[in-house]
């Protein structure tokens, strides 16, 4: 046994959470599927006086199509998102960057509101949040906010919520039917964390892109929305993009940060090829894998 | 520190007890049920040893609490077994490929391998060989499990003995 003593609830709904997180002041956390919480509390990095699973609350698993796009509950698992059909059809930048969360394993646990509310700088969820643009709801005893995932990271494992809040739902925008959608990464082996990676989709009005969406992960403290390259895809005609040309000004927000892992300069480099390649394949509409 | 009632069926039998809230599942089949099938060795969700299945899927045991799985469906590799003593395919394909060498991470690997089957029928290969970057196997260098994932795919279990 490792992990220091705490107490543990599972509370059946959402106001009954917020209220034992509000009531803890801080000294409560929530899991969900731990598989990033339970490495923290068996190393003692964490060490909560109440532990606050969410899972089985009412209504916290499940994908359903909304007035504003495509929701996901929050403590829908890894694995059974990777496995739904709507999000196949409407969502398929998250449902292949899935694929690399993780392993197998991890998936059957792990939950989609975790790792979008844990803000991994490495990690696949936030930046598919922060390029399709979705909208993180949330909830405490002082009432519920929505913010949009652009505004939702602040720093590594640093998010906008508060210790007494709880996301509730991530809602992404349907690009629509035919949109191009781009995702690629580069790890050492199946389910390490990226060392490079972007996420993106491109929507359109027959050849020309209405609106793009692009985001890097393990380039920066946060998801590095490509804003300055997304402004200029905007308008384009897909057969009129020039992705080497392109490349610099994705690149022009990242920080990207030397580790054990890999150097900053490494990042650059094959973050700069990881992007042709990847915006050239959805251009042509192949398979961007 | 709160204590919690738990019950769940681990291959096919009840197993009750009274544990604190901080102890992981793996800790939990081992201490209080006697599955030492359950091999824990980073605890930190890397290493794939402490694989059961859980409700049907696999996950490690190392990174839930036994709380957490009150009520659910385990079973580990002592369950895999037929009450004769017959062996589970994967079991059976692990024997004829040579798939273990001392068998650490073993029972992690098998234990993988059956929820997809039991999930699918029969997992295709590239599933199987994807599941296995969830286990770390010190000793056999791979490619006897690889050999093993390939037979099962193939439904070449159990014709004569290995490749
Ligand atoms: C071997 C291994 C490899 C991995 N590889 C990857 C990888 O390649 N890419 C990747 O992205 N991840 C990876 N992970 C982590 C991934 O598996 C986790 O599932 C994910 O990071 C967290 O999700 P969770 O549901 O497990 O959250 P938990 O571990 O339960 O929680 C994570 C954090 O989020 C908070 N939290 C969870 N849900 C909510 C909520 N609804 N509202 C507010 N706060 C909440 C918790 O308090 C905690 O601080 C890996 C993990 C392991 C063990
Ligand atoms: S002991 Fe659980 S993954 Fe290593
Ligand atoms: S057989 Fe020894 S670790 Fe795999």
């Amino acid at each position: 046994m490792k992990p220091a003593p705490f107490d543990y609830v599972a509370p059946r709904s959402v106001a009954e959470a917020c209220q034992i997180l509000a009531e803890a002041g801080g000294g409560a956390t929530v899991i969900a599927g731990g598989q990033t919480l339970m490495p923290l509390l068996n190393l003692r990095m964490s060490q909560p006086f109440i532990l606050v699973d969410i899972t089985r609350i009412e209504g916290f698993t499940g994908v359903a199509r909304t007035a504003d796009g495509i929701r996901v509950a929050p403590a829908t698992r890894q694995a059974d998102a990777l496995a739904d059909a709507t999000l196949q059809a409407h969502v398929p930048a998250l449902v292949q960057a899935l694929a690399h969360v993780g392993h197998h394993q991890t998936r059957n646990r792990g939950t989609i509101g975790g790792s979008v509310a844990l803000g991994e700088p490495a990690a696949e969820m936030p930046a598919v949040a922060v390029a399709l643009g979705a909208t993180i709801e949330i909830a405490s005893t002082r009432g519920t906010r929505r913010l949009a995932a652009r505004d939702f990271y602040i720093g590594p494992y640093m998010t906008a919520l508060e210790p007494d809040e709880l996301v509730t739902g991530i809602t992404y925008p349907d690009w629509g039917p035919g949109h191009r959608w781009l995702f690629r990464e580069v790890a050492r082996r199946p389910g390490d964390f990226a060392l490079t990676g972007m996420v993106g989709a491109l929507a359109l009005d027959g050849e020309r892109i209405t609106r793009a969406g692009l985001c890097w992960f393990a380039m920066g403290p946060i998801p590095v929305a490509m804003r300055e390259a997304e402004g200029a895809l905007v308008g384009q005609t897909l057969s009129g993009v020039d992705p080497a040309g392109l490349a610099e000004l994705a690149l022009s927000g990242t920080a990207p940060f030397d580790d054990s892992h890999a150097s900053a300069e490494y990042r650059r480099t094959v973050g700069r090829r990881l992007f042709e390649k990847t915006l050239r394949t959805a251009l042509e509409a192949r398979e961007a894998a | 520190m709160s204590e919690h009632k738990v019950e769940m069926t681990v291959n096919g039998a009840r197993l009750a007890a009274t544990t604190e809230a901080r102890t992981s599942l793996g800790d939990f089949l081992r201490n209080e049920g006697g599955w030492t099938g359950v091999h824990l060795g980073c605890e930190h969700g890397v290493c794939g040893a402490c694989t059961v299945m859980v409700d049907g899927r696999a996950v490690r045991s190392c990174l839930m609490l036994a709380v957490q799985a009150d009520g659910a469906e385990v079973k580990t590799a002592e369950g895999l077994a037929a009450p004769d003593g017959s062996l589970h395919p994967v079991q059976q394909a692990m024997r004829e490929n040579h798939a273990l060498q001392c068998g650490f991470c073993t029972p992690g690997v098998v234990m993988t391998f059956a929820a997809l089957m039991e999930r699918d029928g029969t997992p295709d290969e590239a599933e199987l060989l994807e599941a296995m970057s969830g286990h770390t196997c010190r000793c056999t260098g791979y490619q006897g499990i690889r050999k093993a994932a390939r037979a099962l795919a193939a439904g070449t279990v159990g014709q004569g003995g290995g490749q």
